[in-house]
């Protein structure tokens, strides 16, 4: 057994603690890349992302935007006929970036994931207004503008998030997840 | 009368809040009971799965653990909760290890999984458990004439729960066609919405949205029927930027298959959200037993 593991096997070894099968099984048929309806946004499509890792082209994959683009809608999974889930290969990278901290900077996805993360931590519930300010002149001021005649079109429907609603045991909330990650600290 | 705890999610408290009553008022008249779970906490939605997958799991387990302790299987509504507490309630029975870890933490909370629940979603409920041919025998004001194209959207169905089958699903039409509706051949039935990427990367998923409405467009549809908020937000709200974008002139209302189902049950529809669409929804409604079923397929 080599003891340097080398970039394939790291993301193997990611899949296997999703209980994914291996990469190693993929044949390049492309059919992942077919039914994926975000491909045609994506740097790689998910066959050439997977030929990327099985070659070893660590930065490549690192400065892909292909699995940020991923909507999880598990169509290669459920297609892939090497029974590999893919869905979960693209879960697996977005992890693997935001640990390394390797991710291109242009991207929304892993701040969006981030800000989202850390608002369930104050409230244990969802308030969709608080993660808007982060993306509203993202697509230009007509983009912010049709965002904020949007907004007045859901008040005054009566959809439009008012307050954030804080669960009651939010403590014992915090001190829970404190537990599995130390994230809050003492709290 | 059957009685599940009912985990609403956070979407169903205000954008969605059409789906929440009129999930609570279907499931009365035909005789189930829905009890929401009390202090639910969010799901972890997509993004903790991108963070911490073990966090993840743990928000998921609150609720599971919560809901064990009234007895009763817990129903979701959204697709996304559905498919978090579904394999979170799925991984934990079968890695006793991880259910140790998880219950660790649930301690802070005076909580543990034991694993004794199933998680579904409610159109499961409606069609397996009530049943559709009890549906029918409830269905006072049948949506005659109506053309409804069944959005089953990606995470009700996969990935796959158990052995079922994902690519020849009827289910939903089966449903629309207990109601009276006349359901439309949906080509594009189990194809993604775009869902978060309509923050993170909003040209991809106003393109999916384009395909979508192009679809059900050319299906005659009259109306899509959704069976998830995430669904219906992203194909309601983001419609007429999809116009801009495309060119197009697309103005297709999309319910919640529990605001259709009320309607054929009886129930009035302001008891059942409708009348707080972006796109109203009443003008196609109101032709209902006027319009004949097109005859062409």
């Amino acid at each position: 057994m080599p003891n340097r593991i080398d970039f394939r096997q790291e993301i193997i070894n990611l899949l296997h603690a999703a209980n994914g099968k291996s990469l190693r099984n993929c044949m390049q048929c492309g059919t992942c890349s077919a039914v994926c309806p975000a491909a045609p946004f994506m740097d790689y499509s998910p066959r050439a992302l997977i030929e990327l890792i099985a070659s070893d082209l660590k930065p490549a994959v690192l400065a892909s935007n292909a699995y940020w683009t991923c909507a999880s809608c598990y169509l290669c999974t459920a297609r892939c006929p090497r029974g590999i889930n893919v869905a979960e290969l693209m879960y697996g990278l977005k992890r693997y970036s935001i640990w390394r901290n390797r991710y291109r900077r242009s991207l929304l996805g892993p701040g969006f994931s981030k800000r989202f993360v850390k608002m369930i931590l104050r409230t244990g519930r969802s308030f969709e207004p608080s993660l808007a300010p982060a993306y509203v002149l993202r697509y230009g001021v007509r983009g912010f503008l049709n965002e904020a005649l949007m907004a007045l079109r859901l008040l005054r429907l009566g959809r439009m998030p008012m307050r954030p609603h804080r669960i009651k045991r939010i403590a014992n909330f915090r001190r829970m997840v404190n537990r599995i990650v130390p994230i809050l600290g003492a709290t | 009368m059957k009685t599940y705890s009912y985990f609403p999610g956070c979407s169903l408290e205000s954008l969605a809040e059409s789906y929440h009553i009129s999930a609570l008022a279907t499931a009365r008249a035909l005789g189930v009971e829905l009890e929401v779970l009390d202090d639910w906490n969010c799901c972890g939605a997509t993004a903790y799965f991108h963070i911490d997958e073990l966090l993840a799991h743990t928000l998921c387990a609150r609720n599971l653990a919560m809901a064990e302790n009234t007895g009763h299987d817990l129903v979701a509504p959204c697709s996304g909760c559905f498919k978090n507490l579904y394999f979170t309630n799925a991984e934990l029975k079968k890695d006793p290890d991880l259910a140790e870890h998880l219950n660790f933490a649930l301690q802070e909370d005076n909580l543990t999984f034991q694993g004794t629940i199933a998680v579904r979603h409610l159109i499961d409920v409606f069609v397996n458990d009530v049943g559709l041919e009890e549906i029918k025998k409830r269905v006072t004001h049948p949506l005659k004439g109506l053309r409804v194209v069944p959005y089953y959207g990606c995470q009700l169905l996969r990935p796959r729960k158990d052995h079922e089958d994902l690519e020849q699903v009827t289910f939903f039409e089966d449903l629309l066609s207990a109601m009276g509706a006349t359901p439309r051949m949906f080509p594009l039935k189990m194809h993604c919405c775009g869902a978060s990427l309509i923050v993170t990367n909003r040209p991809a998923a106003l393109m999916m949205l384009r395909n979508l409405l192009q679809c059900a467009s050319a299906a005659l549809a009259q109306v899509i029927a959704t069976v998830c908020p995430l669904c219906q937000i992203n194909l309601e709200f983001y419609q007429q930027q999809v116009n801009r974008e495309f060119g197009t002139s697309f103005a297709m209302p999309v319910l919640y298959f529990t605001q259709l189902l009320g309607l054929a049950l009886g129930i009035p529809p302001g008891q059942l959200g409708i009348g707080k669409e972006v796109i109203p929804a009443t003008p196609v409604l109101s032709c209902i037993r006027e319009e004949a079923v097109p005859t062409h397929s």
